[in-house]
């Protein structure tokens, strides 16, 4: 049982903290724009 | 070509430098930053790849004054934040397309984020995350956990619950609470009584320690309902910014003339009558009013529906919406932008919401005579139990495992999935469509009505002779149109296919105002233009002169006529023949004058056509068929029709259509091809059997599970199987749509240079 106790929660708090990213990265705008993050990755940064 | 070489590019520049005001436009729709920044949106149709992301940021950010661009490639926009200075604005359109991309303003009321969408998506992250850990504990409870085990699993699982109950159930709540208020029952109403008692009961069950509890099945629900909710919104949201990238028609704003002389950029709203403003050649009018000075010639096509070009002098009125082609004109406004021709169109199409209105949604009359049988049968199971045993927990654990049982899970499903996979491949096809329900409407349709101009025709004229004239007469030709934007020069450049630097070199030229060009080379004098002042006769009243022929003449002599004519759209034989199959009545209703319409009608092989009607006579002409029963689809493209594209019960409108049209119009397509008509008929009646399948599978599936349900043995093990079973079913089916029919369908056209969405 007592394993329970500490397994659970951490496991619950696993998933939280993915959730969390999950909303973070909504709030930034990473999914304002998925084709043009697809295509920006292969470009070279500012050469100017 | 590759797909960053816009095909209009030339076209484009010379609309761009001539346009005025732009630049204090772009000021006018910009959004104030603070700190002296505004932030400029702009609609780039033609984005399409890394290269062109990179093209157009750097040519944007080397102008002065700008201080970031970031392109959206998804929306197909670019967002320019630049620091605002005494001077005009930065010229970001002209820069652009300088870079060879065209692109407009985009309205600033316009909100890029959707609220809404992201709102739902956060309530289906809730319910996701909860439902799938609380699902993960009950599986442990349901393989036997111990006794002390199971109470703990059933508080963690009340307490992963509680989130999504309060958080991502709200949005069924809001509903349900709204449709109670005003007297009616709709499909969240059984949703959110059996999410709210089941979380009550299995709360209650957790405290007196009962061997089960029902936070995964009220959790789950949630969760498969915001998947259709979500669906279901993105479909709209899509096909309204894919509508809304396409290049805006109508100008925010307008030059006006000051009594002393100074220029000065307004916006639309203040103008008022009696004020001068000007109208470069390729802009259209903004507001009603008559030619103060200048001569030129109007396109009305968008506005009446006629194909010839009015010729404009002192004197002429000219309506809203009306495009100035050859000269500027000086316009002393008739009216205020709220009183002119647009507005009444407006109001027109506000007085006609026809079918529409009344249409209401499948989905809609599904729960209608869905819930009150949802909620009969949950009440009389209730009292059942209650009078054969006399034990309350007992009955409303069953009645609660009827309303979870019958909850439309697969039917709320059911119509999203169907309609989100049918836009998909409207989409692949070029058409966009606005809202799920046209689907369902376009597939009741049994009559079409066609608008001409710019429908059945594609609304450009083309040379049509090229082949009888002979190669150096049409080189001269070509070299004199190419530096004229008259409509008929640019379609005698288009004719040409020659490379430009073999055309021969001309001395001078000079355009003369609604009649041609003049042209002199070693010592002759060439003229291209009207038929009756190229071959060197007096010059006659221009609007006695007709657009479909155009002259080149030598010192006089005429060397060759041009005869140039506005073209059937692609497939609009086609089309019509196979509409006529599916045994749809066809009609012609337009604005132009009789020869032209019965000439176009004969082409095509449609023997209804009426001609000269005014956007009102559209109106009761639909309103009277509808009247005897009729299904009425309209397609059209101009500012006459767009009353009766609201008026009819589905409509369609090309994208080359008056933003007014656009908006008014169900289905919306982005190839020059008419054939869209039939696709998007074939994939609507596609569409609607999958929906009448998944109706069919979900109710199946409640006639099966409810009696179980009643009879007091579906443990919330079995409810949870069952109902993701149905819903899984129902998705399975509506992918069926997403693979091309084995016949009927005509492969895509390959995508015109802008305006494809992806």
């Amino acid at each position: 049982m007592s394993y329970l106790v500490v397994l659970i929660p951490i496991t619950i708090l696993m998933g939280a903290i993915g959730l969390a990213a999950f909303f973070w990265s909504l709030r930034s705008g990473q999914y304002e724009d998925l084709n043009g993050a697809a295509e920006r990755v292969l470009m070279d940064e500012d050469s100017e | 070509m590759s797909c960053c070489e816009p095909a209009n590019a030339r076209s484009f520049l010379e609309n761009a430098s001539e346009v005025s005001g732009l630049r204090e436009e772009i000021r006018l729709t910009s959004r104030d930053l603070g700190d002296g920044l505004r932030q400029t949106v702009l609609s780039v149709p033609d984005i399409h790849c890394g290269a062109c992301i990179a093209s157009v940021e750097r040519a944007l950010k080397k102008v002065e004054g700008v201080e970031s661009a970031r392109v959206n490639l998804s929306t197909k926009r670019v967002t320019v934040n630049w620091r605002d200075s005494d001077g005009p604005a930065p010229d970001l359109i002209a820069e652009l397309a300088g870079a060879g991309h065209a692109s407009h303003l985009f309205a600033a009321a316009q909100e890029s984020r959707d609220p809404a969408l992201t709102g739902l998506i956060k309530a289906l992250a809730v319910a996701g995350f909860c439902s799938m850990n609380i699902m993960m504990l009950s599986l442990s409870v349901w393989s036997g956990a111990d006794e002390q085990a199971r109470y703990a699993f059933h508080l963690v699982s009340a307490a992963l619950a509680l989130p999504a109950i309060l958080y991502s159930g709200r949005i069924f709540y809001a509903s349900a609470w709204s449709a109670l208020r005003h007297g009616r029952s709709n499909m969240d109403v059984p949703i959110s009584i059996g999410v709210l008692l089941a979380f009550a009961l299995s709360v209650y069950d957790t405290f007196q320690n009962a061997p089960h509890a029902y936070f995964d099945a009220s959790t789950s629900l949630l969760f498969f309902l915001l998947i259709g909710r979500t669906l279901d919104h993105l479909m709209r949201q899509r096909a309204r910014s894919a509508v809304s990238a396409l290049a805006r028609l109508s100008p925010s704003g307008a030059t006006v003339i000051a009594d002393n002389g100074a220029k000065d950029y307004i916006a639309l709203s203040d103008i008022r009558p009696g004020m001068r403003m000007i109208v470069a050649a390729g802009e259209r009018v903004p507001v009603d009013g008559i030619v103060s000075d200048g001569r030129s010639e109007l396109d009305c096509a968008l506005v009446s529906g006629e194909s010839q070009w009015k010729p404009a002098t002192v004197g002429t009125l000219a309506q809203a919406g009306v495009m100035n082609l050859a000269n500027p004109l000086v316009l002393t406004a008739t009216a205020r932008a709220e009183d002119s021709f647009l507005a009444e169109m407006v109001r027109l199409m506000e007085a006609a919401e026809g079918g529409r209105a009344r249409y209401r949604r499948l989905a809609d009359r599904a729960s209608s005579l869905y819930s009150p049988v949802v909620h009969a049968v949950a009440a009389l199971s209730l009292f059942g139990w209650l009078y054969a045993t006399g034990d309350w927990h007992l009955s409303i654990t069953i009645a609660i495992a009827v309303l979870i049982v019958t909850c439309p899970c697969a039917l709320g499903l059911a119509v999203p999935i169907v309609q989100v996979v049918a836009a998909r491949r409207l989409f692949e096809s070029g058409i966009m469509v606005k809202d799920g329900s046209a689907l369902e409407r376009l597939a009741e349709a049994d009559s079409v009505i066609f608008d001409k101009t710019g429908t059945l025709t594609s609304g450009k004229p083309r040379l049509v002779n090229t082949d009888t004239i002979p190669a150096e007469v049409l080189a001269i030709a070509v070299a004199m149109a190419r530096l004229s934007r008259h409509p008929v020069s640019s379609a005698i450049a288009a004719g040409y296919q020659g490379d430009a630097a073999a055309l021969p070199v001309l001395d001078s030229v000079e355009e003369i105002h609604g009649l041609g060009v003049e042209a002199r080379m070693k010592g002759d004098v060439y003229r291209l233009g009207r038929p009756a002042w190229a071959s060197g006769e007096k010059a006659a009243d221009p609007g006695a002169a007709s657009m479909s022929s155009s002259v080149l003449s030598r010192n006089g002599e005429v060397l060759a006529t041009f005869l140039i004519t506005d073209r059937l759209r692609d497939g609009a034989r086609d089309t019509v023949a196979a509409l006529r199959q599916r045994g749809l009545a066809i009609e012609i209703l337009s604005g132009d004058a009789p020869a032209a319409v019965s000439g176009v009608a004969a082409e095509v092989g449609i023997d209804d056509f009426a001609p000269d009607m005014l956007p009102a006579g559209k109106v009761d002409h639909i309103r009277a068929l509808q009247a005897s029963g009729r299904k009425v689809l309209m397609v059209g493209d101009g500012l006459n029709d767009a009353p009766a594209l609201s008026a009819a019960h589905v409509s369609m409108a090309p994208a080359t259509a008056v933003d007014i049209g656009r908006n008014a119009a169900d289905f919306v397509f982005l190839h020059d091809n008419l054939r869209a008509v039939d696709t998007a008929l074939n994939i609507s009646l596609r569409a609607g059997a999958l929906i009448r399948q998944n109706f069919v599978l979900a109710i199946g599936y409640n006639v099966i599970v409810v009696p179980v349900a009643i009879a007091g043995h579906v443990t919330p093990l079995l409810a949870a199987i069952a109902m993701s079973m149905s819903s899984v079913l129902v998705v399975a089916n509506a992918l069926r749509l997403g693979r091309p029919a084995k016949r009927g369908t005509v492969p895509a056209r390959p995508a015109p240079a802008s305006g494809e969405p992806r």
